[in-house]
């Protein structure tokens, strides 16, 4: 049984995960080995958008934490969209909205990269 | 009705992937004593974290350790005391986390703790001569909540 699902797609240069489930300490690993691939590729447009994520712990902000700067290194973000208001009272817990930049719809967060050529 | 007894427990072993049960055993009960969904996954997820964290730095990923969850109700006092015999864990030694400097550090350190303290009414640790911990996460039901339950 797998709780916890990463989807990845890409178009116009941006690439979304999509993330369903449950992301604990259990299931973080997987979305750290997402970020992985994706940085190993040199893909630094990232949009998470968490709609079917019913769960977060520390754990899974952790992994934010650990590649935000590489990808910002780089000209890129990590756009988060979507969350539902128990995953982001956990984000705004911890102060992440100060540096993170939130959006309500991964189309805006789309559109942030496509805005500002920089990113 | 079947009166709710007043202690419960489980144990389960020193792994990540029983952290679901943990949190499926805990929500139960905090619902069924009244809590509003809000404090239920607030609840939830410190016992989550305080789990998480004997797993990491009590037992450090040693897989056949136990640790045991007992959640105590009584008059609006909802209690989770969470017990492992791994190394002694001092969460007083923890700064609240700075995440601007986690960010440059690539650290991730003490986000739980903290949530903790945040998520709950008091969060106690008792250590025991060398080899057992008790943390004791406490909530209290709030009078409108008792109110509705009743």
């Amino acid at each position: 049984m797998s709780d916890f699902k990463i989807h990845h797609r890409e178009g116009e240069g941006v690439n979304v995960l999509e993330l369903k489930g449950y992301l604990d300490a259990h299931t973080a690993p997987d979305l750290e080995n997402a970020f992985q691939q994706l940085l190993n590729e040199k893909r630094y447009r990232i949009v998470v958008n968490f709609k079917d994520l019913s769960y977060i712990s520390s754990a899974g902000l952790g992994v934010f934490m650990a590649y935000i700067e590489d990808v910002r290194k780089n000209k890129g973000d990590i756009k988060l969209t979507n969350m539902t208001p128990k995953v982001y009272n956990v984000f705004d817990l911890l102060g992440f909205p100060i540096l993170y930049e939130i959006y309500k719809d991964e189309k805006e967060a789309i559109g942030k990269f496509k805005d500002g050529k920089k990113q | 009705m079947v009166a709710m007894a007043k202690k419960i427990s489980k144990t389960v072993l020193s792994r990540t992937d029983h952290l679901l049960e943990v949190r499926d055993f805990v929500s139960e009960a905090a619902r069924q004593f009244g809590f509003s969904e809000e404090d239920v996954a607030n609840i939830v997820l410190a016992v989550d974290e305080a789990c998480t964290n004997i797993i990491k730095h009590a037992y450090q990923y040693a897989p056949d350790k136990e640790i045991n969850i007992a959640i105590v109700r009584n008059n609006g006092t909802f209690e989770v005391k969470i017990k492992d015999n791994g190394k002694n864990f001092n969460p007083d030694a923890l700064k609240r986390p700075d995440l601007q400097r986690n960010l440059t550090h690539h650290r991730r350190g003490g986000l739980g703790v903290y949530l903790m303290r945040k998520l709950m009414d008091k969060v106690e640790y008792n250590f025991e001569a060398g080899h057992s911990n008790e943390v004791s996460l406490v909530k209290y039901l709030s009078k409108k909540q008792s109110l509705i339950k009743k």
